[in-house]
């Protein structure tokens, strides 16, 4: 029997290293629909820190390792620091028939 | 021309960007507007035809990179008259000093659903993005965003993270950060530019308007100095005096510090810190002035080392 459920992908980017520091970027990867993901066209993230998605019952699968800053790299930046991927498991919508 | 002032050069260096709102002539609009649209993308099958025969019909004229702008448009008098825009003409002097050079230009064409949807293109946005490659220099580019209709929210107008610009990353590696807080959209009156540090994170939008949206984009390089290039005329003592750090009054220093100092909503707690470092080494490198400095960051680091005073280790 086919497995059902596909599972969603919330990134969270926050504002330090703990959890319950405030999101300051976020992305959502959705297995479950068909809709295309979107880049910039929301204003309001859907939860204020990791802690609070933890709390809706997303499940944390991978957070970023902290780093020693390489000599004479010390005040380069790049990417965003604090990233964590969590998961959660959906039924398919808009999927009627399959 | 009209060039920069200190208060908007402090605004580059901390924020990446310019914004010129309507400043370019509504005839100019027109025509150039009219050139953007002679070949019309919604009469052909996919996009890679659309730009071949933009290109074959030089809707831009085709110069080489590298050589000084003022080669470029000889005989495109009106790629010059925008150039030549007078606020235009004065913020490129001020950002690059004198003879700056061409690097590149485009036609970016924003398409509405239905030539998107025949063109068999996804309906999304643009990822996010930081333009060509790795490039950790001082020394920048700028890219000019130049809009020659009005641009509304529906239209999908650029959009960019302020204070993105020092972050040394490469290219589309930064695609999947879907939104960051801070994020803006362009949305501006016909004839506006905009003026980006070669490095800030952008991505255009989705057009989801009946209209298809046209950006004029062109990229220049220094041909020289960089050093203290702008109407220098009202700095002052005071914004290279250093003033009490942490334990002080609100609102402490000059205005131009204040500027520099600014931060994003979407810096790391840790790394905006080195963002303001970094916002100090590029404001040493515009001033020619190596111990410039705002709120002790820079001079803390720089304190002599024992070493160097004959003590052993």
């Amino acid at each position: 029997m086919e497995h059902q459920e596909r599972q969603q992908v919330l990134v969270l980017y926050l504002a330090s290293s703990a959890l319950d520091s405030p999101v300051i970027g976020w992305s959502i990867y959705d297995g479950s629909s068909i809709e295309t993901p979107q880049t910039g066209l929301e204003s309001e993230s859907p939860y204020v820190s990791g802690l609070a998605a933890l709390r809706d019952g997303w499940r944390l699968i991978q957070a970023s390792p902290l780093i020693s800053h390489p000599v004479g790299q010390e005040f380069r930046t790049d990417y965003l620091k604090y990233e964590f991927f969590f998961e959660r498991w959906s039924t398919p919508r808009a999927r009627s028939g399959s | 021309m009209i060039k920069l002032n200190s208060q908007q050069m402090a605004k580059f260096v901390a924020e990446g960007y310019l914004r010129f709102d309507g400043v370019v002539p509504r005839a100019l609009n027109e025509q150039l507007l009219a050139r953007f649209q002679s070949v019309d993308p919604s009469h052909h099958g996919n996009l890679r035809d659309y730009y071949h025969e933009a290109v074959d019909q030089r809707v831009l004229p085709i110069g080489a990179s590298g050589l000084p702008l003022d080669q470029v448009f000889d005989d495109e008098p009106l790629f010059y008259a925008l150039l030549a825009v007078p606020e235009i003409e004065g913020a490129i002097c001020s950002l690059l000093g004198e003879a700056p050079r061409f690097d590149h230009h485009f036609l970016h064409v924003t398409l509405t659903p239905e030539t998107r949807t025949r063109m068999q293109l996804p309906a999304a946005a643009q990822h996010n993005h930081q333009d060509s490659t790795i490039d950790p220099d001082l020394a920048f580019d700028i890219q000019l965003f130049y809009f020659p209709q009005a641009v509304t929210e529906a239209m999908g107008g650029t959009r960019f993270l302020p204070g993105s610009h020092l972050r040394t990353v490469s290219e589309a590696a930064i695609a999947r950060y879907q939104n960051i807080v801070g994020q803006q959209h362009v949305v501006c009156p016909a004839g506006s530019v905009f003026i980006f540090h070669k490095g800030l994170w952008h991505g255009g939008g989705l057009n989801t308007s009946q209209m298809m949206r046209y950006l004029y984009k062109i990229r220049l390089a220094p041909g020289g100095s960089q050093v203290r290039q702008w109407d220098t005329s009202d700095l002052a003592p005071i914004d290279d005096r250093q003033g009490p750090t942490f334990w002080r009054e609100a609102g402490g220093g000059s205005v131009v510090q204040q500027i520099l100092m600014r931060p994003q909503p979407w810096f790391e707690y840790d790394v905006g810190r080195l963002e303001l470092i970094n916002r100090i080494k590029l404001w040493r490198y515009l001033l020619g002035d190596p111990a410039a400095d705002v709120d002790y960051w820079l001079t803390r680091l720089e304190r002599p080392q024992l070493i160097d005073r004959g003590a052993s280790l």
